[in-house]
């Protein structure tokens, strides 16, 4: 069956991450109290692996399509997801549900004429007295905003977002150059690893995920192969 | 201590900087119009603008505001938008508890003033972020018709 955004979320918190957990957390334990485990257990001891893990694979394109496959546990992350919706409105939570209050990107990206995102988004994270929402996010400059609704992320497989990435037409007219300098600067790309209280961070760093997107540029910036049916 | 421009008046205000504007309007100030609802930003109750634009207060440090105006309901009557707006809701009857009613209005001002001719779905995007325990949508969108056609109408 194919992987989608979200069945990745759920593919790496049911299987890779109890593995790790269970290793890493209980020293290979038998059992594991599945309806305890969570993303955020999950996030303390799972990492992104280097390029340099990758050297071993002697076929360039294969062991390109290994280094977007593995940045893509960064991409398919909900800290990234929510705001690449399948549709222009943003999501939230770990289980990217409907973002609350109700919005809409507009043709800005920055919200209707009346409600811009920025009416609760400052320029940092915001802390509240809330438990349940620990903070409010806040992205730096640029102010908080959707991406076009070309670069719509959620219910697409890590292969279409890798052709989409590469399109230029579809990502902003980047080059692959572009496209690593991007996930490597910029700001609202950066929060993914600074959510604020209350969220857990993507995996990894900013740098060990642009260090994945730069070996997968060098190495011919080659997709994932499309699972079948 | 930071001075708040608020309502067009500079007002010095006895607070750390990482306190919600809505801690400093109520508590500080004593402006106590606007209301607090759920502290994260999700009702609306809150609402105040900040440069013409609607903010949530109870998510807004005083240190993201420095040097930029403020407008309560308070002082919602000076803008234009703001007066058609409590005309029209007092001519409609749009309130029932009240208690959501005053960062009703501020977002609409925010509103009409980005968009002084808002058709229904324009009104229900912007303002599906200012809850009511109550039900009064119906009467917050016809509220904000009428004063468009009123402002419309005075220029």
């Amino acid at each position: 069956m194919m992987s989608t955004a979200g069945g990745k979320l759920r593919e790496l918190e049911s299987k890779v991450g109890l593995g790790a957990l269970a290793v890493t957390l209980f020293g290979g334990l038998a059992t594991v109290a599945l309806g305890s485990v969570s993303l955020d257990a999950i996030a303390q001891v799972a990492t992104l692996r280097a390029p340099s893990e990758f050297s071993n694979i002697g076929d360039e394109r294969v062991r390109s399509q290994a280094l977007f496959t593995e940045a893509g546990k960064v991409l398919l992350d909900p800290r990234c997801l929510n705001c690449h919706p399948k549709d222009r409105q943003p999501t939230q939570g770990n289980d990217m549900h409907p973002h609350m209050p109700p919005m809409h990107a507009a043709t800005s990206g920055r919200g209707e004429r009346g409600l811009a995102c920025e009416s609760c988004h400052q320029k940092t994270n915001t802390a509240t007295n809330a438990k349940a929402i620990a903070s409010v996010p806040g992205g730096g400059n640029p102010h908080w905003a959707l991406p076009p609704a070309s670069m719509s992320w959620q219910g697409k497989t890590l292969s279409e977002i890798c052709e989409q990435l590469k399109d230029r037409k579809r990502n902003g007219n980047h080059d692959l150059e572009g496209i690593h300098h991007h996930v490597a600067t910029d700001p609202l790309v950066a929060w993914a690893w600074n959510p604020g209280p209350g969220r857990r961070p993507a995996l990894g760093s900013q740098k060990e995920f642009a260090d994945l997107i730069g070996a997968w540029v060098q190495t011919g910036g080659h997709c994932p192969v499309p699972t079948k049916n | 201590m930071p001075v708040l421009k608020i309502n067009g008046r500079n007002v010095p205000v006895d607070a750390p900087e990482d306190m919600p504007l809505l801690w400093a309007l109520r508590d500080v100030v004593g402006m106590t119009g606007t209301k607090f609802g759920c502290g994260i930003a999700m009702c609306g109750a809150c609402t105040v603008l900040i440069d013409g634009n609607p903010a949530r207060s109870c998510v807004t440090p005083l240190a993201a505001i420095a040097g930029k105006g403020i407008t309560t309901i308070e002082g919602a009557a000076k803008t234009p938008e703001g007066a058609a707006l409590q005309k029209a809701w007092l001519a409609g009857e749009v309130p029932q508890c009240g208690y959501c009613q005053s960062g009703q209005i501020m977002s609409a001002c925010a509103l009409l003033k980005a968009n002084p001719k808002p058709s229904d779905s324009d009104i229900d995007k912007v303002m599906s972020g200012n809850v009511c325990r109550c039900g009064t949508y119906g009467r917050i969108r016809e509220g904000i018709k009428v004063a468009a056609r009123n402002l419309a109408g005075s220029k």
